[in-house]
C-alpha cells in the first residue's frame, strides 16, 4: 500500500521466449496453478457454498429471515458496534501511526510490537480479559457499578473488545505510508504559511488517504466478523446483546441453517463489497490523476 | 520589500554533535548569497534555522529589522526550496503554486492571476494540470520555486536546489535562476556544495566547514584571496605544496619561489597554487625552480602537465599550448608561480579527511574540474 501510484514498468521480457527454456516456463506455470488453486479452494469455494445454501429455498426464505425482529436487531447491533469501532480506531489509529512514524521515544519498539498484540492473542482470551476487568469482582467493576453502568453482558463491553481486536489495522496500513512520505511536504506547507491543522488536513491526510481507507475497511470487516470475544462478554442474549455473528451461531444450534446462511452471506457480501469498493475507487482516482 | 538576512552567533547541536558553531554573517538585501561547504559542514542546518524548521540553541536571526529567532516557520513568511522539491504530490501544478495563497486566504481572483503570472514566469504555463510525477526533475524544481515565490516572500531560501538534477539540467537551471533573480531581486540564500554554482550565482559567498564560517567574502576574493588553507583548497582546483619560510619568502629546498607575506621565519609552510598559475620557461626566470615534465596530456587548446620537483613533490599545470613553446615529456624546465597562496602549516590542515568525506583533494590533485564536480555531486 503506497499513497502514490507508481508508474507501470514495462514488463520484463519472459525468458521463455528464447529456445531451450521449457523448464523455465514450467516453473512459473506450476506456481500460478498452485496460487490460483489455493485461492479458489480456500476462498471462493466456501463463499460459493454459502451463496448456494442461502438461495436454496428461494427468495421467500430470504424475505422471511430479514423480517424477523431478532435478525434485524442483530444486524443493527453489528452495524452500531462496527461504526463506533471504526470511528475510534481511525482517530486513535492516525494519532498512534503519526507518533510511531515520526517521534523518537524510549520504548517505541515495544509500543510498535504491542500494536500487533490483538493479532496474536485469541479473541476468546480478549473476551476473558474483559470479563476479568469488568465482570463481578473485576478491578473496574465497582467504578461502573456505582454509576449504574452495565458493562459486561451489555453493549459497552462488546464495543470495547471489538475495538481492541481491530486496533492494528489502521495503524499498520498508515505507518509505512507516513514513513515513505517523509517530513518535507509538511515542512514545505509550514513555510508557505499553513498551520499545523491546515497542513494535516491539506497535505498529510490526502497523502495517507488510501492506506487509511484500506485500514478502515479491514477494521470494519474485522469488526462485523468478530465472534469469540463478543460471545464471551455479551452473554449472547437474544434480541439484546446478540450480534449478527452470534445470531448465526444460534441459528445453527437450533437447526435454522437456512437463516444462518442468509445472514452469513449478508455479512460476507458487505465485507467483500467494502474491499472491492475501495480498490475500484482507488484505481479510478489514480487513473484520473494520470 | 527585500530585507537583508542577518544571523549572529548561531549555534546548534544534535546530541553531542555540534552541527553549527557560532555562525555569523549577513546576506545583503536583494542579492544572492551562497552558503558553500562540503556535506556535513552545517550549511543546511543554518538555512533550516533561518526558515524556522530547526530551532537554534543560541544566537539570533534577523530579516531586515525584524527578529525571527523564535518565530514559527508560518510567521516568518519566507520562501523555501527543497533539494528534493517536496511538491505536494496529490495536487497538480496550479494547486501546488496556489497553496501558499490559499492558506493565507488570498481572494480567489487575485490568487488565480498570481498563479498564472508565476507559471508564466517559470515557463510552465501549459503544465498547470499536470501532477508532479508527470514532470521532469528540472520542471519540478521550477514548480517548487514558483510555489515558494507565490506569497511574495521577503527572502528566498534554497537548499541545494539543483543537487538532485543531472549536470546538464543543473547548468541550465542555474542560468535560468540567475535571470529570474535579476528580474525579481528577492534576497536569496543558496546552500550548495558546488563551488562553481556558488561562484557563478552569488554576489557573496560564505564558506563553511565543520559548523563554522571559514570565510565570507565576494566570489573573487574567495577565489583569489582565500583566508584559510581550507578555502584555498576547496574553492577551485589547487596544487598543495610544502615548503619553508625564510625572510618573507617561500622556499622549495633553498630556492625562493614566492612571497610569504607576514609568515614567521623558519616555519613550515603550505602553498596552494592553481594549475593555470604555473609558468614554464626554458631559461631560468625570477624565483623559478627546476622541474621535470613527467607527463603531458594535450587537450587541443591546452595541455595538462605533471611536473616533478627536485625534492620529489609533484605539481600539475594547465597551460595553453601557445605558451608551451614545444616543452614536452621528459624535458627539464624552469617553473615559476603566480598567485601562490601561502599559509603556515599550523594554520590548519588541508581540506582532506574523513570529516568532509571529500576525496577530490590531495597533494597531487589538480583538476579536471568536471571530475571534481561529479565527485562532489555524488556525495549527496
Amino acid at each position: 500500500m503506497t499513497a502514490t501510484p507508481t508508474r507501470q514498468r514495462p514488463a520484463s521480457r519472459p525468458a521463455a521466449r528464447r529456445p531451450g527454456t521449457r523448464r523455465q516456463r514450467l516453473v512459473p506455470g506450476i506456481l500460478l496453478a498452485v496460487a490460483l488453486g489455493y485461492v479458489l479452494i480456500l476462498l471462493i469455494g466456501p463463499l460459493g457454498g454459502i451463496i448456494y445454501y442461502a438461495f436454496k429455498s428461494g427468495i421467500s426464505a430470504i424475505g422471511q429471515t430479514f423480517t424477523q425482529p431478532d435478525v434485524q436487531h442483530a444486524l443493527y447491533l453489528t452495524f452500531i458496534i462496527m461504526l463506533i469501532t471504526v470511528v475510534v480506531n481511525t482517530v486513535f489509529g492516525i494519532i498512534v501511526a503519526l507518533v510511531l512514524a515520526r517521534d523518537k521515544f524510549p520504548g517505541k519498539r515495544l509500543v510498535s510490537a504491542l500494536v500487533d498484540l490483538p493479532l496474536a492473542v485469541s479473541p476468546v482470551i480478549v473476551g476473558l480479559m474483559a470479563v476479568l476487568l469488568f465482570g463481578r469482582g473485576g478491578w473496574f467493576e465497582p467504578f461502573f457499578a456505582a454509576r449504574g453502568i452495565q458493562v459486561i453482558f451489555a453493549v459497552p463491553s462488546m464495543v470495547l473488545v471489538t475495538i481492541f481486536i481491530s486496533i492494528p489495522f489502521v495503524i499498520r496500513e498508515v505507518v509505512p505510508v507516513l514513513q515513505e512520505l517523509g517530513l518535507e511536504e509538511e515542512q514545505a506547507a509550514w513555510t508557505l504559511g499553513a498551520s499545523k491543522a491546515q497542513t494535516f488536513f491539506r497535505v498529510t491526510l490526502p497523502n495517507i488517504r488510501w492506506g487509511l481507507l484500506y485500514g478502515i475497511a479491514l477494521s470494519a470487516a474485522r469488526a462485523i466478523g468478530e465472534v469469540g470475544a463478543v460471545l464471551i462478554v455479551s452473554g449472547a442474549i437474544q434480541g439484546q446483546t446478540e450480534t449478527a455473528t452470534l445470531f448465526i451461531l444460534r441459528a445453527f444450534d437450533q437447526f435454522q441453517d437456512q437463516q444462518g446462511y442468509i445472514v452469513a452471506l449478508t455479512l460476507a457480501a458487505f465485507s467483500i463489497l467494502l474491499l472491492i469498493g475501495i480498490e475500484t475507487f482507488k484505481r479510478k482516482r489514480t487513473r484520473e490523476a494520470r | 520589500m527585500a530585507g537583508a538576512i542577518t544571523v549572529q552567533g548561531l549555534t546548534k547541536s544534535f546530541g553531542t554533535f555540534r552541527a553549527v558553531d557560532d555562525v555569523s554573517f549577513e546576506a545583503r538585501a536583494g542579492e544572492i548569497t551562497a552558503l558553500l561547504g562540503p556535506s556535513g559542514s552545517g550549511k543546511s542546518t543554518v538555512l533550516r534555522m533561518i526558515a524556522g524548521l530547526e530551532l537554534p540553541d543560541s544566537g539570533s536571526i534577523w530579516v531586515g529589522d525584524e527578529e525571527h529567532t523564535d518565530k514559527t516557520p508560518q510567521e516568518r513568511r519566507l520562501g523555501f526550496v527543497f533539494q528534493h522539491y517536496a511538491l505536494f504530490r496529490h495536487m497538480n501544478v496550479r494547486q501546488n503554486v496556489e497553496f501558499g495563497l490559499k492558506v493565507r486566504k488570498t481572494p480567489k481572483p487575485d490568487a488565480r492571476s498570481r498563479v498564472d503570472e508565476l507559471l508564466e514566469l517559470v515557463g510552465l504555463a501549459p503544465f498547470g494540470d499536470r501532477f508532479p510525477d508527470q514532470l521532469s526533475g528540472g520542471q519540478r524544481q521550477r514548480v517548487a520555486l514558483a510555489r515558494a515565490l507565490a506569497p511574495r516572500p521577503e527572502v528566498l531560501l534554497l537548499d541545494e536546489p539543483f543537487g538532485a538534477l543531472d549536470a546538464h539540467v543543473r547548468q541550465e537551471l542555474r542560468r535560468w535562476l540567475d535571470g529570474l533573480h535579476r528580474e525579481l531581486g528577492v534576497t536569496s540564500l543558496l546552500v550548495t556544495h558546488d563551488q562553481e554554482e556558488a561562484l557563478e550565482l552569488a554576489s557573496a559567498v560564505v564558506v563553511m566547514r565543520r559548523g563554522r564560517v571559514e570565510q565570507a567574502a565576494a566570489p573573487v576574493d574567495i577565489y583569489n584571496r582565500p583566508a584559510t588553507p581550507f578555502v584555498a583548497g576547496f574553492v577551485g582546483a589547487s596544487n598543495l605544496l610544502r615548503g619553508s619560510i625564510r625572510t618573507g619568502q617561500l622556499l622549495f629546498g633553498s630556492t625562493a619561489v614566492a612571497d610569504a607575506g607576514e609568515l614567521a621565519d623558519g616555519s613550515d609552510a603550505q602553498a596552494y597554487i592553481r594549475p593555470h598559475d604555473v609558468l614554464l620557461t626554458a631559461a631560468p626566470a625570477d624565483r623559478s625552480f627546476r622541474v621535470k615534465v613527467e607527463r603531458r596530456t594535450n587537450l587541443g587548446w591546452q595541455s595538462k602537465l605533471q611536473l616533478r620537483l627536485g625534492d620529489g613533490q609533484a605539481i600539475f599545470a594547465e597551460l595553453p599550448n601557445d605558451e608551451l613553446n614545444g616543452i614536452d615529456e621528459g624535458d627539464d624546465v624552469n617553473a615559476s608561480l603566480r598567485n601562490a597562496k601561502v599559509f603556515s602549516v599550523d594554520a590548519g590542515e588541508p581540506p582532506v579527511g574523513p570529516a568532509e568525506g571529500d576525496t577530490s583533494h590531495d597533494a597531487l590533485h589538480t583538476s579536471d574540474e568536471d571530475e571534481v564536480l561529479a565527485g562532489r555531486a555524488g556525495l549527496n
